[in-house]
C-alpha cells in the first residue's frame, strides 16, 4: 500500500458534478504533475461532502481545510500555497455564515458540528468506487460479524433493539419488519431496497448511493441473511444516473471478491443483488407501487393488507427498506443496539439525514440526530435565510409533508412530534421559504405535482388533486370564492382520510397546512384581488406602487 | 391530452374495415427491438428493462415494437400499451433529439423555475410539451430529480444543468445546437 | 372466530372476512360501486369507506379484513361527507345526460348518489371529452362516462383472457380503454360484450339498432321475419320486471306479434338442424380421420377469438353456422319459396343474448342465400326496450305459438342457451343415430353447470367418444393450451364464449351476474323437461326441411346453406382478416 503525505478530496456527486468538477480533478493532476507531488498527493473523486450550496467542495487533508467553490482557476492557487508551502488558501476557506468573518477547516466549521455522520460517515471521504476504502473505514465487517458469529434471529433482534425506524417517510419500526419476513415459511424471499427517491427536495438516497454503495449491499446482504433471502433487488429511480453507475461498480467489485454471490465468505450463504430502474412515477417509491413496476407493470399500489412481508414481489414474502434505513444497518450490527438507542430520542433512536434547499445559506445534505429542533437545522447548521429575509414557512417531508411557521421551529424532529404537529418528517425534506414567496403560488406548485403524480387508480387520489389544483390555480388568478376555500376545505379532509395509498392520504397535507396558517393570503387573493407577495401574475401587490417596486 | 381518435362508422353489409393503419416501422430498427428483447426475455420481470432499452434506444416506443414485446414475452399488446402511457419516461411518440426536462416541484419553483421556462420557450419558440419544428429539442415538465441541491434544474437527455438563471438559458442551449 | 363491534353491535364472523361482509350479518348494506359479486376485490371507488377506531384514515370495507375486539363505524358524519364527496367528484366528471342514457335507472353511479342523497354537485362540471368508439357492429364505447372502476378489465382479463381493455394514462387522464386509442374493431376484440355486464355505468353498451327494426316495421312492402335465440326465453322477463330465469316462451312471441312482425320463428329450429349438420359431421370426421378435436361453432365471440388469438386450429372448427345464421339463409331460401316472397323483401331480424352475433350477421360471407342472410341483430335488451316503448303489458300477454315451419323445436334446442347445451344435444342425437338405440336417459349431468371446463367420456356402441365443455374464454383459452400440448384427446369439444353460455352474453338484461345466471340455466333446463319432444332428430320439421329441400345433412344444399368458412386474423399488429395491412 503506497502512503500520500496529503489527500486532496474533490467532490464528486451530482450536485457538484454539474460545477464541472472533473477539470477541477484534471487540473490537480496536473498541476501535481507540474510541481512532481503525484507520489506524494493523492486526488480523490470522494461522493457528496453535503454543501452542495457551496459546491464544488475540495477538502485537503490531513488539516481538513475546506475549500467552497472552487474553480479549475483556483486550483494552481490550492496546489502551490496549500500543498507546497502549507499555507492555505484563504480567500477560498469556507466561511461561517453567522460569524461573517471567520475563517475554518471542516472540522470546526459549526456546519458539521452539530451533525453526526453515522449514514454518511464516508461520504465524501472515500473513494465510492474503491471496495478497498470502504474495506478499510470498517466495511463487511458488519457482514461477516452477522454470518460468522450471529444466528439469523440474534441479527432481527439487534435490529429490533435498535428501534431503527423506517426512513423512508413512515417510520414503521424496521426490526418488526424483518421479523415478521423471517416468520414467514414461504420461499423464495426477497429483500428489496427502495431506492425510488421522488419526493420533491429529497436527495438523501442519491447522494448516500452515489457517496457510500457498499453500505447499502452490505445492508442488503444482512437482510437477506437474517431473513432468509438470497435475492435482492434495488429498485432506483432511472433518472439517477451516478448512481446507478456506482452501484453497479459496486456490485460488479463486491462479486469479484465473493461479498456477494455464492457461499459468502465460506459461510454457504448466498446473496446477490440486481438493479431494477424506475422510469419516471413517484408513486413507485411506494412500496407495492414499487413491486408492480419491479414485475412489469403499471405502478399502481395495491390494497394492504396483505404486507409485503406476507405477500410482497411476485406475492412471496419481501422486506422492503429505504436506502437510508439500510445505511444504518452494518453501524448497528458492528455496534450494538444500545449504542444505536443512545442516538436520537426514544421513540426514534438514530440519526436523520436531511436535505436542505430552498431559500437557505448552506443548502445540501446533512445527518443530525432525531429529536434536534427546526431552528437549529435552519439556523445552526444551514446558516440562516439568506439575502436579510425573513423566514417565512418550511416544508418538511417533502410535498407529501406540511408546512411549519415560524412558531414551530422549536418542536423536536421525529415521527411522532413532527405528526403531532400535523405535519411530517418524512423522507427528510426541508424546503425554507423567505417572506418573498407567495403562498398561494407555492401551494399550486405543491398541488400540480400530485396532479402530475397521481396514479389514477382511486377516485379520491385521481379527481381530488385535480380539484385541488384548479381551485388553487382559480386563487392565484383572482378567482377564488369564499366557497372554494370551504371546498378546498373539504377535498383536504376528503383526500386525508380516504386513498388507497399514502400518497393520495399525505396530497392534502401541504394544502391544509398553508390553509391553517396563511388562510389571511388565500382570503387576500380572492378578496381584495391582490397578492401580497406580488407573485401571481395578473394580481397587484395589493400595496402602493412604490412600496410593490421596492 | 388523450390519444387522437379518428371517428370510425362501418357501413352496413360490409364486414367493418380497419381504417386507421399501424403506423410502419422499418425492419432496421425492429432488428434493434428483438435484440433487446433477447437480452432481456429471460430476466423476472422483463417488461420494464426490455421497454427501457427501447426508449434508451429509440428515443421512443413505436407500436409496431410495442406488438415485438408483447409477442416476445406473450401478453396483450394493450397491455404492454397500458404500462408504456403509466411512466413518464417512455414516450409514444418521436422526441426531439434532446428532451429538455423541466423540473417545476416545488423546491425548484421557489428558486424560479417559471423564470426558466419562459425562456427556454421563449429561446426554442415551442411551448412546453412540444417538440421544435427541426427535431432538435422536446420541451417537458418532469417532477423532482432529486437535484433540488442546484435548484433549479433543468435534464437534457441525462445530462443535468443547475443553478440556471433565465440569462443563463441560451448558453446551455448553445450546448446542443 | 372474529368478534367485532359494528355500529355498535357485536358480530362474530371467520377470520379473512371484510368489514362489508361482516357488516352483512347486523342488516347493514355499505354502498359500493367498483365492488363486483363476481369479482376480486378493487377498493379504488372508496365509496364504501368506513371508520377504523385507531386507524389514521379510513378503510375500504370491501377490503379491509375484521381483527378481533375492531370497533368500525359506518355511519358518522365524517364518513357520510367524504362517501358524497367522493361520489361527486365522480359526478362532477360524468355526462349528466342520465335522461338519454342507455343506462338510465339501470346504472349503478346514478343509484348510489340517489342512495346517498346528493343534491348538487359541488364541483365545478369537467366532462373529460374523450372520442367515442363507434368502430365495431357489435358494441358502442363512450369513455368520457368511464369511471375507471376496472370492473371490465378483470372481465376482459382474467374471466375472458382477451386482455384488450386496461387502464391507459396515468393520474387525472386515466380511463379503461384499447391501446393506441384505436377502437374495438381494430385490436384483437372477441366482442362478447361482458364488458357491458362489468360495466356500471354507460360507458360501453351494445349498438343500439332499435330505429332501424321500427323503421323496417313501418315499412309495408317488407315482410319481416324474427327469429329468437334459446336463451332469449329465459331472460326478456327480467327487461319487464320479471324474476331472473322466468320462462317467457309464449308471451315473447305474442310480444312480438304485436310489435308487428309478420312472422315470429324460432332460432331453436336451426339449432336442431345444427345438431343433424353438426352431429354427422363429427361423425364424419370420425370415420374418415378428418381433423379432431372438432370445436362448436355457434358462438360468434368464440370465432372470432379462435381467429385471433389460435388461427391454426381453424380447421377443428365445425364448419357449420351458427343457428342464427343457417335459419337468415333458410329464411331467404327455404321460407321464401314455400311462402312465395321475393327474398329482397323479406328482412329477417334476429333477437339475441349476444352482441357478437351483431358482428356475425355482418361477415362478408354470411350472404348464401344471396342477400345478407341475417338483417338486423337485437339482443334481450333491445327487445325490451322495444316491449316498454310500445306500452305492451307483457305480464297480461297470452301465451302463442310459433309460425309453422320455422318455430318447430325441441328441448334439444333449448338447451344451446347454457353452458354444456350443445353437447349434451348433440349427444342425445349422435347415441341414437350410431346405435339406433332409444337413450336410456336424456340428462347428460357432467356436461351441465358452471364449472369452467367439464369433461365427459361417453360410450356410443363402443366407441369411447371423449368431449369436453368449456365457458367463458379464459376457459377456451386453457382448452386451447391443452390441446396445442397434445395432451388432451378429446373428439369433440363444445365453447361457448361467454360465462355460463348464452344466458349469461353480452346482450342479456343487466344485471348479469353469477347468481343470475344460475336462474337462468335453471329456466333452460325446465324450458326443455317441459317440451314434448327432446331430441333434435325428433323434430318433424327438420324431417321435413331434408325431404323438401336440403336432401341430406352435409349434402349439396347444406354446404352452400349451412356452412361457412373461417378468417385467420392477428392478434398482434393491426388485426383484421388475412388479406388486411
Amino acid at each position: 500500500m503506497q502512503f500520500h503525505r496529503a489527500h486532496v478530496l474533490v467532490c464528486h456527486g451530482t450536485n457538484c458534478s454539474l460545477k464541472a468538477p472533473q477539470s477541477i480533478v484534471d487540473a490537480f493532476r496536473g498541476a501535481l504533475k507540474e510541481h512532481g507531488l503525484e507520489q506524494e498527493v493523492r486526488v480523490v473523486e470522494t461522493g457528496c461532502f453535503g454543501l452542495c450550496e457551496q459546491g464544488p467542495t475540495v477538502v485537503v487533508y490531513p488539516e481538513g481545510a475546506l475549500y467552497c467553490r472552487v474553480t479549475p482557476g483556483d486550483v494552481a492557487d490550492i496546489v502551490a500555497q496549500h500543498l507546497l508551502k502549507g499555507r492555505m488558501v484563504e480567500r477560498l476557506l469556507y466561511r461561517e455564515p453567522a460569524l461573517v468573518k471567520t475563517v475554518q477547516t471542516f472540522p470546526e466549521a459549526q456546519y458539521f458540528q452539530k451533525q453526526v455522520r453515522v449514514v454518511l460517515r464516508n461520504c465524501g471521504l472515500i473513494d465510492p468506487e474503491s471496495i478497498e476504502e470502504y474495506i478499510a473505514r470498517g466495511g463487511y465487517l458488519s457482514l461477516g460479524k452477522a454470518l460468522t458469529t450471529m444466528q439469523p434471529a440474534e441479527v432481527v433482534k439487534v435490529v429490533s433493539d435498535s428501534g431503527l425506524r423506517g426512513r423512508g417517510g413512515a417510520g414503521f419500526p424496521t426490526g418488526l419488519k424483518w421479523r415478521f419476513a423471517a416468520r414467514a415459511e414461504r420461499q423464495p424471499k426477497y429483500v428489496v431496497c427502495n431506492a425510488d427517491e421522488g419526493e420533491p427536495g429529497t436527495f438523501k438516497d442519491r447522494l448516500i448511493l452515489e457517496g457510500d454503495p457498499h453500505a447499502v449491499l452490505e445492508a442488503m446482504a444482512i437482510c437477506g441473511y437474517a431473513v432468509g433471502a438470497s435475492r435482492g433487488f434495488i429498485y432506483i429511480r432511472g433518472e439517477y444516473k451516478l448512481s446507478i453507475a456506482m452501484l453497479e461498480t459496486a456490485i460488479k467489485r463486491a462479486r469479484e471478491i465473493g461479498l456477494l454471490g455464492a457461499n459468502i465468505l465460506g459461510t454457504g450463504f448466498d446473496f446477490d443483488v440486481e438493479i431494477r430502474l424506475g422510469s419516471g412515477a413517484y408513486v413507485c417509491g411506494e412500496e407495492t407501487a414499487l413491486f408492480e413496476s419491479l414485475e412489469g407493470g403499471r405502478g399502481e399500489p395495491r390494497i394492504k393488507p396483505p404486507y409485503p412481508t406476507d405477500r410482497g414481489l411476485w406475492g412471496q414474502p419481501t422486506v422492503i427498506n429505504n436506502v437510508e434505513t439500510l445505511a444504518n444497518i452494518p453501524h448497528i450490527i458492528e455496534k450494538g443496539a444500545e449504542w444505536f438507542r443512545g442516538l436520537g430520542t426514544p421513540s426514534t433512536p438514530g440519526t436523520k439525514v436531511f436535505t436542505l434547499c430552498g431559500d437557505i445559506v448552506n443548502g445540501g445534505l446533512i445527518e443530525v440526530p432525531m429529536g434536534i429542533t427546526l431552528r437549529e437545522v435552519i439556523y445552526d447548521i444551514g446558516g440562516g435565510i439568506p439575502g436579510g429575509r425573513q423566514f417565512k414557512l418550511a416544508q418538511t417531508g417533502g410535498t407529501s409533508g406540511g408546512c411549519v411557521t415560524e412558531e414551530l421551529l422549536d418542536v423536536p424532529m421525529d415521527y411522532d412530534s413532527m405528526a403531532k404537529a400535523g405535519t411530517a418528517l418524512g423522507s427528510g425534506a426541508l424546503l425554507i421559504m423567505d417572506d418573498s414567496h407567495c403562498i398561494v403560488d407555492i401551494a399550486k406548485s405543491f398541488a400540480r405535482f400530485f396532479v402530475h403524480e397521481s396514479c389514477g387508480k382511486c377516485v379520491p387520489c385521481r379527481e381530488g388533486t385535480k380539484r385541488i389544483y384548479d381551485i388553487v390555480d382559480g386563487f392565484s388568478r383572482g378567482r377564488g370564492t369564499a366557497r372554494d376555500l370551504e371546498l378546498l376545505e373539504l377535498l383536504a379532509r376528503t383526500l386525508y382520510m380516504t386513498p388507497l395509498c399514502p400518497l393520495g392520504q399525505t396530497a392534502p397535507l401541504p394544502i391544509m397546512t398553508t390553509l391553517k396558517y396563511f388562510r389571511d393570503e388565500y382570503e387576500a387573493h380572492m378578496q381584495g384581488q391582490a397578492c401580497p407577495a406580488g407573485v401571481c401574475p395578473g394580481l397587484g401587490s395589493g400595496l402602493t406602487k412604490e412600496v410593490g417596486a421596492w | 391530452m388523450f390519444p387522437a381518435n379518428p371517428q370510425y362508422h362501418y357501413e352496413k353489409e360490409v364486414e367493418p374495415k380497419v381504417i386507421s393503419s399501424m403506423p410502419t416501422t422499418p425492419e432496421p430498427v425492429l432488428a434493434r427491438v428483438d435484440s433487446i428483447i433477447a437480452q432481456h426475455r429471460e430476466t423476472l420481470g422483463a417488461l420494464m428493462p426490455i421497454l427501457q432499452g427501447i426508449q434508451q434506444e429509440l428515443g421512443w416506443i413505436p407500436e409496431a415494437a410495442m406488438h415485438r414485446v408483447a409477442e416476445a414475452l406473450s401478453m396483450p399488446p394493450d397491455k404492454v400499451y397500458s404500462v408504456v402511457s403509466f411512466y413518464t419516461l417512455f414516450s409514444t411518440k418521436p422526441k426531439g433529439k434532446y428532451v429538455i426536462r423541466v423540473c417545476e416541484s416545488a423546491p425548484c419553483h421557489v428558486e424560479g423555475a417559471a423564470a426558466i421556462i419562459a425562456e427556454l420557450e421563449k429561446q426554442l419558440n415551442i411551448k412546453m410539451g412540444e417538440v421544435t419544428p427541426d427535431r432538435q429539442f422536446s420541451l417537458e415538465f418532469t417532477s423532482c430529480v432529486g437535484i433540488c441541491g442546484v435548484a433549479p434544474a433543468i435534464m437534457v437527455n441525462d445530462e443535468v444543468h443547475g443553478n440556471l438563471t433565465p440569462a443563463m438559458v441560451s448558453q446551455v442551449l448553445s450546448k446542443y445546437k | 372466530m372474529v368478534t367485532l363491534t359494528i355500529d355498535g353491535q357485536k358480530v362474530t364472523v371467520q377470520p379473512g372476512t371484510t368489514i362489508l361482509e361482516a357488516a352483512k350479518k347486523v342488516g347493514l348494506s355499505i354502498p359500493v360501486l367498483c365492488h363486483h359479486p363476481d369479482q376480486e376485490v378493487k377498493a379504488v371507488c372508496r365509496v364504501c369507506v368506513v371508520e377504523v377506531k385507531g386507524s389514521r384514515t379510513f378503510q375500504a370495507a370491501c377490503s379491509f379484513p375484521v381483527a378481533e375486539g375492531m370497533e368500525v363505524r359506518t355511519n358518522t358524519p365524517a364518513v357520510r361527507e367524504a362517501r358524497k364527496a367522493v361520489v361527486e367528484l365522480m359526478l362532477a366528471t360524468h355526462p349528466d345526460d342520465c335522461l338519454q342514457c342507455e343506462r338510465n335507472l339501470r346504472c349503478e353511479l346514478q343509484a348510489l348518489a340517489e342512495q346517498l342523497g346528493i343534491r348538487e354537485v359541488r364541483f365545478e362540471r369537467r366532462v373529460k371529452e374523450i372520442p367515442e368508439d363507434h368502430s365495431s357492429p357489435s358494441l358502442f364505447r363512450d369513455p368520457s362516462k368511464c369511471i375507471a372502476c376496472r370492473r371490465c378489465v378483470y372481465t376482459c382479463n382474467q374471466v375472458q383472457g382477451v386482455g384488450i381493455l386496461h387502464p391507459v394514462n396515468r393520474g387525472w387522464e386515466t380511463y379503461v380503454a384499447p391501446a393506441w386509442g384505436r377502437g374495438l374493431m381494430e385490436v384483437a376484440c372477441a366482442l362478447c360484450g361482458q364488458c357491458i355486464h362489468a360495466c356500471p355505468v354507460g360507458a360501453i353498451s351494445e349498438r343500439d339498432q332499435v330505429e332501424e327494426v321500427w323503421a323496417v316495421l313501418a315499412d309495408p312492402k317488407k315482410h319481416v321475419v324474427v327469429q329468437t335465440a334459446p336463451a332469449t326465453r329465459v331472460a326478456l322477463g327480467e327487461e319487464v320486471g320479471l324474476p331472473s330465469g322466468a320462462i317467457v316462451t309464449g308471451k315473447m312471441v305474442a310480444a312480438l306479434r304485436r310489435l308487428g312482425f309478420d312472422r315470429v320463428f324460432d332460432t331453436d329450429f336451426t339449432a336442431d338442424l345444427t345438431i343433424m349438420e353438426e352431429g354427422h359431421e363429427l361423425l364424419h370426421r370420425l370415420k374418415t380421420g378428418g381433423v379432431l378435436p372438432m370445436f362448436t361453432s355457434c358462438s360468434p365471440g368464440w370465432i372470432k377469438y379462435i381467429e385471433h388469438f389460435y388461427p391454426e386450429y381453424l380447421p377443428n372448427l365445425s364448419t357449420c353456422k351458427s343457428p342464427q345464421q343457417m335459419f337468415g339463409a333458410l329464411a331467404k331460401t327455404y321460407y321464401a319459396e314455400k311462402a312465395g316472397i321475393d327474398p329482397a323483401d323479406i328482412y329477417v331480424v334476429s333477437i339475441m343474448p349476444c352482441t357478437a352475433k351483431k358482428f356475425e350477421a355482418m361477415r362478408p360471407e354470411m350472404n348464401s342465400s344471396g342477400h345478407r342472410d341475417v338483417d338486423v341483430v337485437l339482443t334481450t335488451r333491445e327487445l325490451g326496450r322495444m316491449i316498454r316503448e310500445a306500452g305492451i303489458q307483457f305480464e297480461n300477454l297470452p301465451n302463442e305459438d310459433y309460425d309453422d315451419p320455422l318455430g318447430i323445436s325441441t328441448g334439444a334446442a333449448v338447451i344451446f342457451g347454457a353452458t354444456g347445451g350443445v353437447m349434451e344435444a348433440a349427444l342425445r342425437t349422435a347415441y341414437e343415430v350410431v346405435t339406433g338405440r332409444e337413450l336410456p336417459g336424456l340428462d347428460f349431468e357432467p356436461v351441465r353447470g358452471l364449472q369452467g371446463i367439464k369433461e365427459a367420456e361417453v360410450d356410443v356402441d363402443g366407441i369411447r367418444l371423449k368431449v369436453a365443455v368449456g365457458h367463458g374464454l379464459g376457459n377456451a383459452h386453457q382448452i386451447m393450451e391443452r390441446v396445442k400440448k397434445g395432451d388432451a384427446s378429446w373428439h369433440f369439444v363444445e365453447i361457448m364464449c361467454c360465462p355460463g353460455g348464452c344466458i349469461g352474453g353480452g346482450g342479456q338484461p343487466i344485471p348479469t351476474n353469477t347468481a343470475v345466471r344460475l336462474e337462468r340455466i335453471k329456466g333452460i333446463y325446465q324450458a326443455d323437461k317441459d317440451l314434448p319432444m327432446r331430441k333434435s332428430h325428433d323434430n318433424p320439421a327438420v324431417h321435413q326441411i331434408y325431404r323438401e329441400f336440403l336432401n341430406e345433412p352435409l349434402g349439396h344444399r347444406s354446404h352452400e346453406l349451412l356452412h361457412t368458412h373461417y378468417t385467420p386474423r392477428r392478434r398482434y399488429g393491426v388485426p383484421g382478416g388475412a388479406g388486411e395491412n
